[in-house]
């Protein structure tokens, strides 16, 4: 095998670390929580950081009329399926492909990662704006607008009391590394294609 | 400018000079508090926490509070022996059994000595026993969640003072009798007293994993009073030892007839062998009467059940068990030093403080050298058994507790202050005044081998003029000393509930980690806990309604109640469906002739109401639990005890 295969062997299988680590995290620190209140996401599951979390961003959410944090959502299905088959594609290639088809499939995870992300912008995005009209607290921003509480995509920001930091946690890191190794791939192949040509 | 410089330098310097001259003296006088490196002693950052828990007493209130040490904050009131209307403690159906009794249900006791439970002599922070004094009683307080799950009443015994102290692994909490009674009780002259009265020490098992309380074996002792005890510990492990007094068996102006002898005595008592001798079929069952209550955490309830037979041991039978230390005049506080070799008797009408010699004590026992006996039990030599004594140290000593570090800090009642004193020389180290009257003293881990000999506190009896006056009745109140250096230094006064007694302590890292943050609504067992809210709902069974209710920020589930009568008996059966630490929720109903409940994250707890009136009553969260705790509320429509009025409820929406 050669040493491009190998490395585009290892780029199809680090995303599968998904399945181990979360993709995401979303902290919520305030004066009343010392411990913040935290939310992990997997590509299949939210989870608690410490015990009763999601509830409790629940309880504190329903005062200005967000929705609950579903229990699931349908990209719980999806993602996970879209990683399986890519992995698939990825060994598939580390096997059978040349250095071209390891950039085909670095192209490939970029789309479907930024697609991800938008998807995960927008399901903020109707979390903190499409609020219950009969919510308890109503605010508006200083023009008049509706106050919405979308915690950030990445980075952090300040929602009323509460300070949202929102950031990738490991399962990303092995899906960024899996991509970023597949461009090597890429590069390492075309390099040996080149000095395979020049001889 | 240089010149100015300077001139001020000097002065700072002269000032430095007088202020830590000052200094030296100050902590040998009584003001030593005002010097600012005392205040930094006890000065505990906001939001910073104390070093050390200390669990004190609260004499006849019946409770048990917890304070921090140095701080001397107070962070809760535990209710214990007595009802607590702000925590619901034997008002609510599920704690009052909690003080049920043989004599019914005695809401008040005065509580006396706390004492932590210890594995391998050391302090273990897992649970707290304390002695009811009244109506004999042990509780224990489970340190995960800071409540009282445990009650055990004592029968044979009366005024149960000599309690309740734990032995090295916790094996036994020892109760001891403070009156000699008729054993059993029967109706008998009180002349004749002497000879017919028996005291009774109980040894009270304490099972391992989750300290369930079991009498073991009461040993009927000749009608002295038993006044303290204190267990052996390391080489003296398996021992016991009881302080007595009145050993002339008086029964009336004990001031002057149990103050008679010169000596009265400690009763040594080899429990092991006891144990032995019980385990072998040992003992008499004798019929008795006492409840026994305990509280389970999965149901939250608590269960009270009498008990009718207890075992009972005759000292004559089990030979070379029990012996009789002579310690001079009416001694009180009975301790034994981290090493258990030293058996200290403060005899609180001597001029001097004796202290036996476990080690001597073995031999005397051995080569039976006794000086007669006690209605058949061995009596030692003084001498024989003599380490030796503090030659007037002070006058009336109570209590002694010990450093680890070879000294022994003794009270006095009378002449009002603690008295350092050095094992084994018997040498006066140190005094300090207490303000006043002090009681009992205790080092943190004291009653243990490893005493973390940082501070001790004193409780005293007395405050007169030490805080602002309240009327008649002013604070009592409790001293900090730092003893980590040769002398003692006061560092802090500080109010206490009730009247302190004994107190026990031991570092916060012991308990902190292990104490509970909330209830876990899954693990919730009450039988009529309603875990959501689609499981609320109102039932009637003749003229008992059960209201299945939930609370959660900001409302009650359901908040309208039609149907219920006149005449009716209302359990609200609340269940609180947070899940977060510190939010609790209260509730209280206008007219209900109990208190509020105060229901903690994932707990069930039920009140109830008997409505008299017809009417709309409201009932609303006592708890200010959130922004919207105002709008925490609801109605009970009370009709006629005639009326066809059906039974509904609601939330969210009206009832049709």
């Amino acid at each position: 095998m050669k040493k491009s295969n190998i490395i585009m062997l290892l780029a199809a299988i680090l995303p599968l670390g998904l399945f181990l680590f979360p993709l995401w995290k979303i902290t919520l620190e305030a004066p009343q929580y010392p411990t913040p209140l935290g939310m992990y996401i997997y590509i299949n599951d939210f989870a608690d950081a410490n015990p009763h979390d999601i509830k409790n961003i629940n309880l504190m959410n329903h005062y200005v009329g967000m929705k609950y944090i579903p229990e699931a959502i349908p990209e719980f299905k999806i993602f996970p399926a879209g990683i399986l088959v890519t992995t698939v594609i990825g060994l598939i290639i580390a096997f059978k492909g040349n250095y071209k088809w390891f950039l085909y499939w670095f192209i490939l995870m970029i789309v479907l990662s930024s697609a991800g992300l938008y998807d995960f912008y927008l399901w903020e995005h109707d979390y903190g704006h499409n609020l219950d009209p009969r919510a308890i607290m109503k605010f508006t921003n200083p023009d008049g607008t509706q106050m919405g509480f979308q915690p950030p995509l990445f980075g952090t920001k300040d929602i009323l009391n509460f300070r949202a930091h929102s950031y990738p946690r490991l399962g990303a890191y092995f899906l960024a590394l899996g991509i970023g190794t597949s461009l090597i791939a890429y590069l390492v192949g075309k390099k040996n294609h080149k000095k395979y040509s020049d001889v | 400018m240089k010149n100015i410089l300077k001139s001020i330098a000097a002065l700072v310097t002269v000032l430095i000079a007088f202020t830590s001259c000052n200094d030296t003296k100050k902590s040998d006088s009584k003001s030593g508090a005002l010097a600012s490196n005392v205040a930094e002693k006890v000065y505990v950052a906001p939001g910073e926490h104390d070093e050390f828990y200390a669990f004190i007493s609260g004499g006849f209130s019946g409770q048990l509070s917890v304070y921090g040490l140095p701080s001397g904050r107070l962070f809760k009131v535990i209710p214990v022996f007595s009802q607590d209307a702000e925590k619901a403690w034997g008002y609510n159906e599920e704690t009052k059994p909690m003080l049920e009794t043989s004599h019914g249900f005695v809401p008040w006791d005065d509580a006396h000595h706390p004492d932590i439970s210890q594995t391998a002599g050391e302090i273990d922070g897992r649970w707290v026993f304390i002695n009811g004094n009244n109506t004999p009683r042990i509780a224990k307080v489970d340190l995960s969640t800071f409540e009282t799950t445990e009650i055990i009443e004592i029968p044979n015994s009366a005024g149960n003072h000599s309690s309740s102290f734990v032995t090295e692994n916790t094996e036994y909490v020892v109760a001891g009798t403070r009156f000699s009674v008729p054993i059993p009780q029967r109706d008998m002259p009180i002349k004749d007293y002497k000879g017919n009265f028996k005291g009774s020490l109980t040894f009270i098992s304490v099972e391992p994993e989750h300290g369930h309380m079991d009498i073991k074996f009461q040993l009927i002792m000749p009608g002295f009073d038993y006044d303290l005890s204190h267990p052996g510990r390391g080489k003296s492990h398996g021992w016991f030892f009881f302080t007595t007094y009145n050993t002339e068996e008086a029964s009336t102006l004990l001031e002057v007839n149990a103050s008679q002898n010169d000596k009265d005595f400690i009763a040594a008592v080899n429990w092991k062998k006891i144990e032995e001798y019980v385990n072998n079929g040992g003992g008499t069952m004798m019929p008795a009467n006492y409840a026994h209550n305990v509280y389970d955490e999965s149901t939250h309830m608590a269960t009270s059940t009498l008990k009718k037979e207890v075992l009972t041991v005759n000292p004559l039978d089990v030979p070379g068990a029990v012996f009789l230390l002579p310690t001079p005049k009416s001694p009180h506080g009975c301790d034994v030093d981290p090493t258990g070799e030293y058996i200290v008797g403060n005899g609180k009408l001597s001029a001097n403080l004796t202290v036996h010699s476990f080690t001597k004590m073995l031999d005397a026992i051995e080569n039976e050298k006794f000086a007669g006996d006690a209605y058949g039990i061995p009596i030692l030599n003084f001498e024989d058994v003599l380490a030796g004594s503090v030659e007037q140290p002070g006058l009336g000593p109570l209590h002694t507790e010990f450093d680890g570090k070879g000294n022994a800090y003794t009270t006095f009642f009378i002449s009002s202050e603690v008295v350092k004193w050095k094992l084994g020389t018997w040498e006066v180290v140190d005094r300090q005044p207490c303000y006043y009257s002090v009681g009992h003293l205790m080092i943190p881990g004291g009653n243990s081998q490893k005493p973390w000999g940082k501070y001790v506190v004193a409780m005293n009896k007395i405050t007169k003029d030490r805080y602002l006056p309240t009327g008649p009745e002013v604070t009592q109140s409790a001293q900090l000393y730092d003893i980590s250096g040769e002398k003692m230094e006061l560092l802090l006064d500080f109010p206490t509930i009730g009247e302190p007694h004994y107190a026990a302590g031991c570092p916060a890292d012991l308990i902190k980690p292990r104490s509970k943050k909330l209830f876990p609504l899954e693990e919730n067992n009450h039988p009529y806990a309603a875990k959501s809210e689609a499981d609320t709902k109102v039932v009637r069974d003749g003229n008992i309604v059960h209201v299945y209710m939930t609370m959660i920020r900001s409302h009650f589930a359901p908040d309208n109640i039609e149907g219920v009568k006149v005449g009716d008996k209302v359990y609200f059966h609340v269940t609180n469906l947070e899940q977060d630490y510190d939010v609790p929720h209260g509730v209280s109903m206008i007219g209900a002739n109990t208190s509020e409940l105060l229901i903690m994250p994932g707990q069930t707890e039920t009140f109830l109401w008997e409505p008299k009136q017809e009417g709309v009553w409201p009932f609303y969260c006592t708890d200010f639990c959130s922004a919207l705790h105002q709008e925490m509320q609801g109605y009970v429509r009370v009709s006629a005890a005639n009326a066809n009025t059906p039974l509904k409820w609601s939330l969210g929406e009206d009832i049709e």
